[in-house]
């Protein structure tokens, strides 16, 4: 049971770029891929061999692995409507922003071994987004954190409404910044265009350029890991806690279809921000949870009823 | 631990002058391994069991006795303070062997000694408090230190950064001997740190704390009283910089602590100051340390941060105790308390390492190096384990620390009104954007450093170092994780510490019993990734593994001792964001719209700080040339100054006459 998050999360992440994928395609017009065609282009990789850079250490060829590492670590915490994750703990936050850090800071100097200035200035860029964005995840598991008194996922979720009717504005603004959240850190539209074609605007896909093989198989793999952590974060604001397992799990899935429907969907209609534009943009987010830790800070001192 | 045995160890220092200069380190360093003895195990007693506080008299100062006493407080400083002076004299032996020539024997005798003499000091500035002899130990800290870091003086910017150190050391004098005896003079009670019980217990405390807080805080570094710091480590040799970084500053802290244990009033001011002043450190610490290019200037600044962290847990700490909030008050001390430990490992061994680096390529400029994790594998590991932990991240040691803030500051939203969330708010997004920062920095200076190629021939014959220079960072290195993954091991001790600031160390149980999933949380992490390691050597056995250059998009040409990213390109943008906070001074000579065959060009930043500009370079600027102004009164003819001696007469006179005075 306690384990059903993570399996969930786990499952789900195997078909979120496949559903991204056919989303794309249909808006776009296209038939598009089945949803399981990512999945099988990982697989063949996994087959593959690899080709090392000499310019490169062992450092380049540990990246992959620890990165991994560390996404499938924070999926431990994620917690399910009521059920906590496998590892819960008072501040467990703290530990799984620090945990994905230490992968980001693993990916970001195995770009940097490579010795090529694209993947410099990739890796530079990631730097800057995540160091950036950081702020914003604090600041709402603060204001979450202050509305609850609670601070570890699982207490929070199941705490969040049981206080107020407006405790629903932090939860809203909680899903919003989430989803955002998870665009920066997964390198999407508008900061990053995993599709484009052109080395000197990539972020993350100009990272993993001289990655091949095995390497490359597991950080697409955790590239889906990524979208389904931040998708069953954002899930577990929606999941009634008094309905039945079956509807919470089918809230659960819904949620993440349409996290990944609607990072297809923006992906489709919108341009990339301009580059210079983008910290501007990552800035906002905390400016946005700011505006959340104050929303949560007017209702637990009652200043409405003043 | 006795008077006699310490006294002998001082007498015996004397020796180093005698013997042949290859035994000086070795007399040195045997000495210094009886005192850590000694003085360790003391330490551990009063710390594990319940010996109480120790108290050992000393020798007798105008007739009074001074004792030397070992109360937790001392005991944790002592302990901290024993092992980094211990590994930094280790890897002295390495470190000294290029300087065996070129050195005269008195020249040796003088840095082994003055090194073991430091060490001796640091000592008894934690277990004196009588206010006469702190002042001499103190002054004695400040005077070999000095020494230690004038070694390399055939450079005069060396020596001209070591009288700046030196005097800014007596400032800081100044300020504590003022502040000892303007408490004493205010209520006649002894003069020193048992006179200031009475004192606190009878005036509000600011002024006072003020007076200490300078004083002390000029050794810490605190921005901005931080301007020595930044010059005297990179002049410093690399096992001075490790203990200058590692201890000589958090003596700065434990001055501060100190003081802090006889204050009982006032404690919300007394904490919002030092969480105001800490912030600004701590944030412009690292902020300033990501656009250096010398990489022991780069750990100075990051010094500077990390006392600014120290300093959030302590002012948090205080502000818990001032508003009843047990929780946030034990959480802040204990989580300050264990960066005091946590960064005098990581700083020392990034010392060490950047030391390593410096002798086996004879530059410390980071935009020269590249590549070097291939020729030096243990020193690029190690730096990189410094680098990890020193950003906060787990299964490291800076995590646990940063985590116990972390925890008071959550926990304790809603607890103390509004005003109190606002104050926690900002520091937890302080500390947020402090690892954001540091992070930034580290991936920065690791990868210019270790990482590609080399950029100049300076990298390419560098060799590992001996082991005498490597031992110090396995000890410092198994510290770190042991810290990360066994937290509870060292958090525990360190409650009783923590209970000479706050009468209720139980209040951070909850978060104890988090630090033991925390552990198991660091453990699964390494375990997965040890796993998928295991996993990906099996699939690498059976697929074909290539090697190649690197892939140049295309363009065949790249060479990525040419084409790779160096320090300057990677901190760009990030200037382009904080600008006016950080001064970096671009020189080039752009391109004309009609040059179709460009010239060679170069292309240099310059940096400065700009606190150290406005607060210190200008004003004393606008002092000099005033005073040379002013020197045209001294002309140097006997008949010049007879005149001035009549015309102050005549102004005394007059003065008299309209009864001014």
């Amino acid at each position: 049971m306690i384990a059903l998050g993570i399996l969930l999360t786990i499952a789900v992440s195997l078909v979120f770029p496949g559903i991204i994928a056919i989303t794309k395609a249909r808006l776009g017009g296209r038939k598009g891929p089945g949803i399981f065609q990512p999945l099988l282009d990982i697989i063949r990789l996994f087959k593959k061999g690899s080709v090392y850079s000499h310019t490169t250490s062992i450092v380049f060829q540990a990246a992959p692995v620890i990165y991994v590492a560390s996404i499938l670590v924070a999926l431990l915490f994620i917690p399910f409507g009521q059920t906590q994750g496998l590892l819960s703990f008072e501040g467990d936050f703290v530990f799984f922003a620090s945990v994905l850090a230490i992968g980001k800071f693993l990916l970001i100097i195995g770009a940097m071994d490579t010795g090529s200035g694209f993947e410099g200035m990739g890796a530079n860029r990631e730097a800057l987004y995540s160091m950036l964005v950081e702020p914003a995840f604090f600041i709402l598991m603060g204001s979450i954190a202050l509305l609850t008194k609670h601070t570890s996922f699982h207490d929070i979720y199941a705490h969040l409404y049981l206080n107020s009717y407006l405790s629903r504005l932090i939860a809203i603004v909680g899903i919003y910044l989430f989803g955002l959240i998870a665009l920066v850190e997964n390198s999407r539209l508008p900061i990053d265009d995993p599709a484009t074609h052109l080395e000197l605007t990539m972020v993350h896909e100009v990272m993993i350029l001289d990655n091949s093989g095995f390497d490359m198989a597991i950080l697409h793999l955790a590239s889906g890991f990524k979208f389904a952590l931040y998708g069953a974060l954002i899930a577990n604001f929606m999941i009634p806690s008094e309905w039945a397992l079956g509807g919470q799990i089918f809230v659960f899935l819904l949620a993440q279809f349409l996290f990944a429907f609607g990072i297809g969907a923006l992906e489709s209609f919108r341009a990339r921000n301009k580059m210079a534009k983008n910290p501007q943009w990552i800035l906002t987010l905390s400016a946005i949870s700011l505006i959340g830790f104050l929303t949560a800070m007017i209702i637990t001192h009652n200043f409405i009823l003043n | 631990m006795n008077a006699t045995s310490i006294a002998v160890i001082m007498g015996l220092s004397l020796i180093i002058f005698a013997v042949p200069a290859r035994l000086k380190w070795h007399v040195s360093f045997v000495l210094q391994i009886l005192l850590g003895a000694i003085t360790g195990w003391s330490a551990l007693r009063v710390l594990l069991t319940d010996t109480g506080i120790l108290n050992v008299p000393f020798f007798y100062l105008r007739g009074n006795p001074v004792q030397l006493l070992m109360d937790p407080l001392s005991a944790y400083f002592v302990l901290v303070i024993n092992f980094t002076a211990i590994t930094g004299g280790l890897y002295a032996l390495g470190y000294l062997k290029p300087y065996a020539a070129a050195k005269n024997p008195t020249e040796l005798s003088l840095h082994h000694f003055s090194f073991l003499w430091l060490h001796i000091s640091m000592l008894l500035v934690c277990m004196i408090r009588e206010g006469l002899a702190f002042l001499i130990v103190w002054e004695m800290m400040a005077v070999t230190s000095f020494i230690l870091v004038i070694f390399e003086s055939e450079k005069k910017e060396t020596i001209r950064i070591g009288i700046n150190y030196l005097i800014q050391m007596h400032v800081a004098l100044v300020f504590i001997m003022s502040g000892f005896i303007y408490a004493s003079a205010k209520t006649g009670a002894a003069f020193g740190f048992d006179g200031l019980a009475t004192y606190f217990a009878v005036y509000a405390p600011f002024s006072a704390f003020l007076l200490f807080f300078i004083g002390f805080g000029i050794k810490a570094g605190f921005m901005p009283l931080h301007s020595w710091l930044p010059h005297a480590h990179p002049a410093a040799p690399a096992h001075v910089s490790g203990v200058m970084s590692g201890v000589i500053i958090k003596m700065g802290i434990y001055g501060i602590l100190r003081t802090l244990t006889y204050i009982h009033t006032d404690l919300l001011f007394i904490g919002i100051f030092m969480l105001v002043i800490s912030m600004i450190s701590g944030l412009l610490g690292v902020m300033y340390a990501i656009v250096q290019h010398d990489v022991k200037k780069l750990l100075a600044y990051h010094s500077i941060e990390n006392i600014g962290i120290i300093g959030i847990g302590i002012g948090v700490g205080l502000i818990g105790l001032a508003m009843n909030i047990p929780e946030l008050a034990a959480l802040g001390f204990a989580g300050g308390l264990l960066h005091v430990l946590n960064h005098s490992l990581f700083k020392s061994l990034l010392f060490y390492c950047a030391g390593s680096v410096n002798q086996q390529t004879h530059t410390r400029h980071i935009e020269d190096l590249g590549g070097l994790i291939k020729q030096m594998p243990k020193t690029g590991l190690f730096f990189l384990l410094g680098a990890l932990s020193i950003c906060g991240l787990p299964p490291f040691n800076g995590f646990i620390s940063e985590f116990l803030i972390y925890s008071g500051l959550f926990n304790s939203l809603q607890s103390g009104g509004l005003s109190i969330d606002l104050v926690l708010l900002g520091a937890f997004v302080g500390l947020v954007l402090i690892g954001g920062l540091a992070i930034f920095c580290f991936t920065k200076v690791f990868s210019i450093v270790f990482l590609g190629t080399g950029r100049t021939e300076a990298p390419r014959h560098a060799h590992e170092v001996t082991n005498s220079m490597i031992i110090p960072k396995v000890a410092s290195g198994l510290l770190i994780v042991a810290v990360g993954i066994l937290p509870m091991a060292f958090v525990g001790p360190l409650s009783k510490v923590t209970g000479q600031f706050v009468d209720d160390v139980s209040a951070m149980r909850n978060t104890t019993a988090a630090l033991t999933q925390v552990s198991y949380g660091s453990l699964l992490f390494v375990g997965i990734a040890a796993l998928l390691w295991i996993v990906r050597t099996f699939q690498q056995k059976k697929v074909n593994v290539g090697f190649g250059p690197t892939w140049g998009c295309g363009y065949s040409g790249a060479d990525p001792a040419v084409h790779q990213y160096t320090a300057t390109s990677y901190a760009d943008n990030y200037v382009a964001i904080v600008g006016p906070l950080v001064k970096v001074k671009k020189q080039y000579i752009p391109f004309k719209e009609d040059e179709i065959f460009p010239f060679p060009r170069k292309f240099e930043t310059h940096t400065r700080d700009p606190l150290e500009h406005y607060l210190v370079n200008r004003p004393v600027g606008v002092l000099t040339t005033r005073m040379e102004k002013a020197a045209v009164f001294q002309t140097g003819k006997l008949q010049h100054y007879m005149l001035y001696a009549l015309l102050f007469m005549v102004l005394v006179f007059l003065l008299t006459v309209f009864q001014y005075i």
